[in-house]
């Protein structure tokens, strides 16, 4: 048997992050604590070199396959991976003061988001099951040891428990449709599972059966209805520059998952699946910003909100055109940035010995901070999809692709519970602006988080007054 | 850049600078004058748009026409004409009043406040001015985020369900909107709305773009039965706020049913015409009988708002009563003048008895009736302003109210006798309401101590109020200048009305 050594290149951003890793690993355990600032900087370095191989120069711009067809990278993988990096490096820096002051600055924080960032990465560029799984674990381990993290909190070890059982079960369920999918195909190569189910004439149940499971496994990742129980346990439960991190790039690589198993593996299936995303979705939406008014906790209506923007982006990819998915993948990327920016607001509220997860503790913060009280309306207004922020022209883009394939009734209740969950948005708006402060307390976030977070809420405005450029790339990733 | 993106982007650039300016707390006391400098100007740039209007041409004027986003053929596409045009002017003259009138009483952020009014300002002539679908709907939308802070923050007791309720009624109205530009988006390949009047549409899609329309515009005017914001939102937005809603956002939507839906659905709007008209005949009557029971003054003038904005919606939708009922074409254009008559005098005149009741508020804090009594006693400078504006509301000869009432009525009476009847009972109930409202505040016996102690008005508030009361006594007396501008760009609706799509 002769050995045929494969085509690293396509993986070299991986290769790079997994040496960085290592590198990162060793230095951590040099540091002292009290210059542990460097580990992040070289968790950043790190990121940027990686980035700098997913889009640097001297790249191919086309679609390439490697390690015997397991391994793909194509413009959806380019712009997928160099907005996780993008974000999980903001995520980064949002979190070090925050971790610093509930003494949980070390360097597992950082290990673990990038091991996680690995898992992305992987996801992303898979083209086979066994890729698809291991970057999944890769990444799932990842985000439960981080919500376990803060070995102090029983919450936090509550909702990584829920986490971990609940995503073992879903990884679970996931694995036994591809079993499946493997047993009826004979491959493991996403594309040749396509062309293989298309040769046979008829859905069997079995078939039927791997499509069911394989679509809970994806939508469990996602947090849609039915599989979304977890989400608001765990953005409850962990910490808030944890729930940073898994509310915002996890997000992406679910997507990618949705685009390498639904698209490439059963685009033959389409007319089963997408129904059963579409009622999902539909669920997720209503469900989501339903519930999202009767919280009180910020982080639990973000996650319900979570919960209705993924119902969005599903609408999207469900209604079946190649502008729908286009739509939603310019929707991930613009909630991932929005959730972001959200997500900081709380930590950059947040001070030693105080968590300001409470909706009130927002009440008055137009007295308190006149500048962030603005940037929070910005995320806010954006969230709700009120133009010419970027949510809106998510918004837009999804409802476009669906009236063009006359899905009229679902363009009409996604319009309308956009106004449902309007008023939850507007509630936040309210306590910040109308309410007089019980909190007089001045914000003690330093200046990079500060810096950085406005640059996040203005983008809300500037990309959504220049979305022509994103739009145009989400365009060209999926065709 | 035109002089339109001048005027839309002065003010809202001048609203950040504010902002921002006044980060710094309540010591920048420079904020009201950089406001009233900006809104001046604003205004002073808008002149030309009026004085150098060709009559000559029905085309857009002032057009800027760019690429905005590519993907979508989104056209960041400005232009304005006869219909615009006096509604731009309104937004720019009423301002720096709102700015004036706004002076000494806001005492809580005021550079927010101001900055508020700035950007609102920008925002409104970006919807008179666009000419693009999705920029429309950015500014009408847009528009939405001041509104809801200066009612929310500024407004009176029950501030947060007013402002709240405000927000998601006109949201909720205007989301079904976007649903149809995007659906004629994809049939024209434009969302230019000049594209889309050209579209071919058959009746059922016709139908369907109507109601969706019809949900984000009857909010807007407000019609009844969804009016039930308004009264809310007078009632806790403050001075300014009550103003600039009366006197400029209620139009929109008579001029979104101009922009979009006459020319766009003409046939649908022909087969709903007579439901539109039985809507607005009971807003003009059963309003009115509303408006008689009131007893908070911001409440009784905000139904006879919804009352005076029913003669726009009937104006607009006579037309096809008339032409089947063997009228004539120039019996059309009576009701389209009057429509766009009636929306500018209302503003003028809505807006004037806004900043009277300001003026009251200011002084008493009440807005109940009942609190008055004889304030001709103390401040009759004020009694004198304030009863012309009331005559002017019930439409009195010689002032603007007049005008686009009778013009209205005169249509009326084309398309059948009993329109005209029940339109005409306006004259009653508008006389009723507002001369009795006039009766129990300004005229009598002084009611109390309160309003013995009460000063007449200073030179500022004066000055405010003699200027509305000029331009409401012109054009009344003289609305040629008013009625000419139209004329070429009610022609060309008229083109549109009258031409099916089927």
């Amino acid at each position: 048997m002769e050995f045929i050594a494969p085509d690293f290149a396509p993986a070299m951003p991986e290769i790079v992050l997994s040496l960085g890793i290592c590198l990162v690993l060793l230095a951590d355990l040099f540091i002292p604590q009290k210059h542990r600032i460097a580990t992040l900087f070289l968790a950043l370095a790190t990121l940027t070199l990686t980035a700098w191989f997913v889009g640097g120069p001297g790249g191919s711009t086309g679609t390439i396959y490697s390690f015997s067809g397991s391994y793909i990278v194509d413009p959806l993988a380019r712009i997928l991976k160099s907005f996780s990096l993008l974000i999980v490096a903001i995520v980064f820096v949002y979190s070090h003061a925050y971790l610093r002051e509930r003494n949980l600055f070390k360097g597992e924080y950082y290990l673990l988001g990038l091991f996680a960032t690995l898992g992305i990465l992987v996801m992303i560029s898979a083209h086979s099951l066994i890729t698809v799984y291991l970057g999944l674990e890769l990444m799932s381990l990842a985000l439960y040891a981080m919500v376990a993290f803060d070995r102090e909190s029983p919450v936090a070890a509550e909702s990584a428990m829920k986490y971990f059982v609940l995503g073992a079960i879903a990884s679970g369920v996931l694995l036994y449709g591809m079993s499946i999918l493997y047993g009826l195909t004979g491959t493991l190569i996403i594309g040749d599972i396509n062309s293989s189910l298309a040769a046979q004439p008829s859905q069997t149940p079995a078939l039927l059966l791997a499509i069911g499971f394989v679509t809970a496994g994806i939508a469990f990742k996602f947090g849609a209805v039915p599989f979304h129980n977890w989400v608001p346990d765990v953005y409850q439960g962990a910490r808030t520059s944890v729930t940073l991190f898994i509310a915002t790039a996890p997000k992406l690589a679910a997507f990618a998952m949705l685009v390498r198993l639904m698209l490439t593996g059963l685009e033959s299936q389409a007319e089963v699946w997408q129904p059963l995303l579409m009622v999902l979705a539909l669920l997720s939406l209503i469900l989501g910003n339903v519930i999202a008014i009767a919280q009180t906790n910020l982080k639990r209506m973000l996650a319900y909100s979570t919960i209705a923007h993924v119902g969005f982006i599903l609408i999207g990819f469900a209604a079946g055109s190649i502008a729908g998915r286009q739509a939603a993948l310019f929707y991930a990327i613009v909630y991932s940035i929005m959730a972001a920016g959200a997500f900081a607001m709380v930590i950059m509220l947040s001070r030693k010995d105080f968590e300001s997860e409470d909706l009130d503790d927002l009440k008055g913060l137009n007295q308190r901070s006149p500048w962030f009280a603005a940037m929070m309306l910005l995320l806010m207004v954006s969230m709700i999809g009120i133009p010419p922020f970027i949510g809106f022209f998510a918004k837009l883009n999804v409802l476009s692709a669906l009236v063009a394939v006359d899905q009229f009734f679902v363009a009409v209740i996604g319009v309308l519970f956009s106004v449902v969950g309007a008023f939850y948005y507007l509630r936040v708006i309210r306590l910040m602006y109308f309410d007089t402060a019980t909190d007089q307390a001045a914000i003690e976030a330093g200046l990079d988080v500060r810096f950085l977070l406005s640059i996040n809420a203005l983008a809300m405005l500037l990309l959504g007054v220049f979305a022509d450029p994103l739009m145009k790339l989400c365009a060209a990733a999926i065709t | 850049m035109g002089l339109l993106s001048v005027l839309i982007w002065l003010p809202i650039s001048g609203g950040l600078l504010l902002l921002i300016l006044g980060q710094k707390g309540e010591v920048f006391r420079l904020d009201r004058w950089l406001a009233l400098g900006l809104s001046t100007l604003t205004f002073f740039l808008s002149l030309p748009l009026y004085l150098s209007f060709d009559l000559a041409v029905s085309e857009m004027q002032w057009a800027e026409r760019f690429p905005w986003i590519e993907a979508f053929s989104i056209y960041y596409h400005l232009g304005v004409d006869g219909i615009s045009v006096p509604l731009i002017l309104l937004s720019t003259f009423l301002t720096p009043f709102i700015i004036i009138a706004g002076w000494e009483s806001i005492k809580q952020r005021p550079s927010q406040y101001f900055a508020a009014f700035l950007m609102l300002e920008g925002l409104m002539i970006g919807v008179f001015a666009s000419l693009d679908a999705i920029l429309f709907y950015v500014f009408w939308e847009a528009m939405l985020i001041p509104m809801f802070l200066i009612i929310g923050v500024w407004g009176g007791e029950r501030r947060v369900y007013a402002t709240l309720k405000f927000f998601l009624y006109t949201f909720l109205g205007s989301v079904l909107m976007l649903v149809a530009l995007i659906y004629m988006y994809l049939q024209a390949g434009s969302y230019g709305i000049l594209d889309f009047y050209q579209l071919p549409l058959n009746k059922t899609e016709q139908l369907f773009i109507f109601f969706a329309f019809l949900f984000a515009f009857a909010v807007k005017v407000p019609m009844w039965p969804v009016h039930t914001w308004l009264p809310d939102a007078h009632v806790e937005a403050p001075t300014g706020g009550s103003v600039i809603l009366a006197a400029v956002l209620l139009k929109m939507g008579g001029y979104g049913f101009i922009r979009f839906s006459l020319p766009i659905t003409p046939d649908a709007s022909s087969s709903m015409d007579l439901f539109m008209i039985i809507l607005s005949l009971i807003a003009v009557v059963y309003i009115g009988l509303v408006a008689l029971a009131q007893t908070d003054l911001k409440k009784l003038i905000a139904y006879s708002s919804i009352a005076h904005m029913g003669f726009v919606t009937l104006g607009l939708f006579i037309a096809w009563r008339i032409l089947l009922n063997g009228g004539t074409e120039s019996g059309v254009a009576f009701g389209l003048t009057g429509a766009m008559v009636q929306m500018i005098s209302h503003g003028l005149i809505s807006g004037a008895l806004f900043l009277c009741v300001g003026v009251l508020y200011d002084r008493m804090h009440s807005r109940d009736i009942s609190d008055y009594g004889g304030v001709v006693n103390t401040m009759p400078r004020f009694a004198a302003l304030m009863v012309f504006f009331a005559l002017a509301n019930a439409g009195l000869p010689g002032t603007s109210g007049f005008v686009g009432e009778f013009l209205v009525i005169l249509a009326s009476f084309q398309a059948g006798f009993w329109y005209a009847f029940f339109a005409a009972t306006t004259l009653i109930l508008g006389a009723a309401y507002t001369l009795w409202m006039v009766k129990r505040v300004v005229f009598g016996e002084i009611a109390n101590d309160r309003v013995n102690e009460l000063t007449d008005i200073n030179q500022r508030e004066f000055f405010l109020l003699a200027a509305l009361a000029v331009c409401i006594l012109g054009l009344g007396v003289y609305p040629q200048p008013l009625v000419e501008i139209m004329e070429p760009s009610i022609n060309v609706l008229i083109g549109h009305i009258t031409q099916t799509k089927l």
